[in-house]
């Protein structure tokens, strides 16, 4: 990796791939359920997200030997729902129409398991420099998986990616649409996001049968 | 051998430093960015105005506002003129859109005069009256705009909430339920208010009939549809002598 040693290289990696906070372990998926019906909701959420718990891993690890270990959860959540106030207020300032989109979702970013759990179960008991690699990473696999998602949904559900309309214009029936194409609405649904995701989830475990666990 | 950070003391000196801290970053935080904030939120007043009258950018099904940078010479374009009617005084103020709605219905309350802002807009040829509306859903609040002729006849509306539920009172914000609006009448065939009625269960769930002062309901949201009558009724009720008066003269 050049700039990262193997190790620090790992803690991105991993995440993205076979330690994915969503689809391995299964954090995080209210929002990437809810917010994912349109592509560029989804990756501002996912940068939300990562900046988040990248900064927050961040500040507790420079913390970890002076926060006291008896309100060490209510010191995380503190840090947790400052940043989070802090991402709301600049989303509302230069991107107002999407914070209304995202609209609750913002603040429940503070309940997003994977950020208490990185804080938890890494920053704590690692140095600033690889918490702040391991929130990058982790931030990035659930941020890959919302961005597959809303990929799929924005473009089978209305036909568009990113706002653009990729397979033609519906009304006028152009492109895809001259030939009977039809949008399929309930990809804008949250089912379908779960059925997305559960089809992502079925063949990552199919090409690394290690991560199939045991009965 | 205990560590220093397990001390009570260390605790809650650790406790009160990082509240002032953190209180202190936010305030910042939030000093700074409130005057980008408050502009989005007049622009967005506009665009609700705006996409009211009919002036917005929809695509098919759903709703889309004119675009944040065409907004302000567009809401000078159409909307003529701004009054404000406070009791039996008119006076035009081209700032009325910024006028509180629900501060003032809470002046009412405390038996104050309300002032009832009233934008008028023109659009090919025709003349629109533009109503601020504002009320309570199921969770919190709910607002909007109404567009009507001189007949009070609804030409277009727009809801917003804060916090209804996904997928059942949040789409009093869909076009579905908004464009069901359309046409209807706010008096009935005496010509006395009646307001707009959302209904369940009506024999007209296509909304053919204009005239009988109904809207199909949302299924599943029945205090949301409840709330967004009340709404219409006790907020519009109080501009009825505006339009008799227009009618008049």
């Amino acid at each position: 990796m050049g700039l990262l040693s193997k190790k620090d290289g790992k803690l991105i990696l991993d995440p993205l791939t076979d330690n994915n906070p969503i689809t391995i372990q299964v954090l995080g998926i209210c929002s990437a359920l809810a917010i994912t019906a349109q592509l560029k909701a989804s990756i501002v959420m996912a940068i939300s997200v990562t900046a988040v718990v990248a900064i927050g891993n961040l500040i507790i690890s420079l913390m970890r030997n002076i926060i006291p270990s008896k309100i060490r959860i209510i010191v995380q959540l503190v840090v947790v729902a400052a940043l989070v106030i802090v991402v709301d207020l600049v989303l509302k300032a230069f991107s107002y129409e999407l914070s209304k989109t995202l609209s609750v979702f913002v603040g429940l970013i503070i309940t997003n398991c994977i950020i208490m759990g990185r804080f938890e179960a890494f920053a704590l008991a690692n140095g600033p420099w690889r918490s702040f690699l391991d929130g990058i990473g982790n931030g990035a696999g659930y941020g890959l998986i919302l961005i597959i998602v809303g990929f799929f949904r924005e473009l089978l559900g209305s036909g568009t990616l990113l706002g653009f309309k990729v397979l033609g214009d519906p009304i006028e029936k152009t492109g895809l649409y001259a030939i009977g194409y039809e949008n399929n609405g309930f990809m804008l649904l949250s089912p379908m996001a779960l059925i997305v995701l559960g089809i992502i989830i079925w063949i990552q475990r199919s090409r690394n049968k290690a991560l199939i666990e045991d009965h | 051998m205990e560590n220093r950070t397990d001390k009570n003391s260390y605790t809650i000196i650790f406790a009160i430093i990082m509240v002032f801290v953190v209180g202190a970053v936010l305030a910042y935080a939030a000093q700074s960015l409130k005057p980008k904030i408050d502009e989005n939120k007049r622009l967005e007043k506009q665009q609700n105005i705006l996409y009211a009258m009919g002036v917005n950018q929809n695509v098919e099904g759903s709703a889309v506002f004119i675009s944040t940078d065409k907004v302000a010479s567009e809401f000078e374009k159409y909307i003529k003129n701004q009054i404000v009617i406070e009791g039996d005084k008119v006076t035009e103020d081209h700032e009325a859109y910024l006028i509180d709605v629900k501060k003032e219905q809470a002046k009412a309350r405390a038996g104050g005069v309300r002032k009832l802002p009233l934008f008028i807009g023109e659009k090919d040829g025709k003349t629109f009256y533009v109503i601020p509306v504002y009320g309570k859903g199921l969770w919190d609040a709910i607002w909007g705009y109404v567009a009507l002729d001189e007949n009070m006849v609804v030409q277009g509306v727009y809801f917003d909430h804060k916090g209804e539920t996904p997928g059942l009172g949040a789409n009093i914000k869909e076009r579905f339920f908004m464009d069901d609006f359309t046409g209807e009448h706010l008096l009935d065939g005496s010509g006395d208010f009646k307001g707009i009625t959302v209904a369940k269960g009506n024999a007209d769930p296509k909304n053919e009939d204009k005239t009988d002062n109904e809207v199909d309901a949302i299924a599943g949201a029945t205090i949301t549809g409840n709330g967004v009558t009340a709404m219409l009724k006790s907020d519009l009720k109080l501009y009825e002598s505006y339009f008799k008066n227009l009618k008049n003269n």
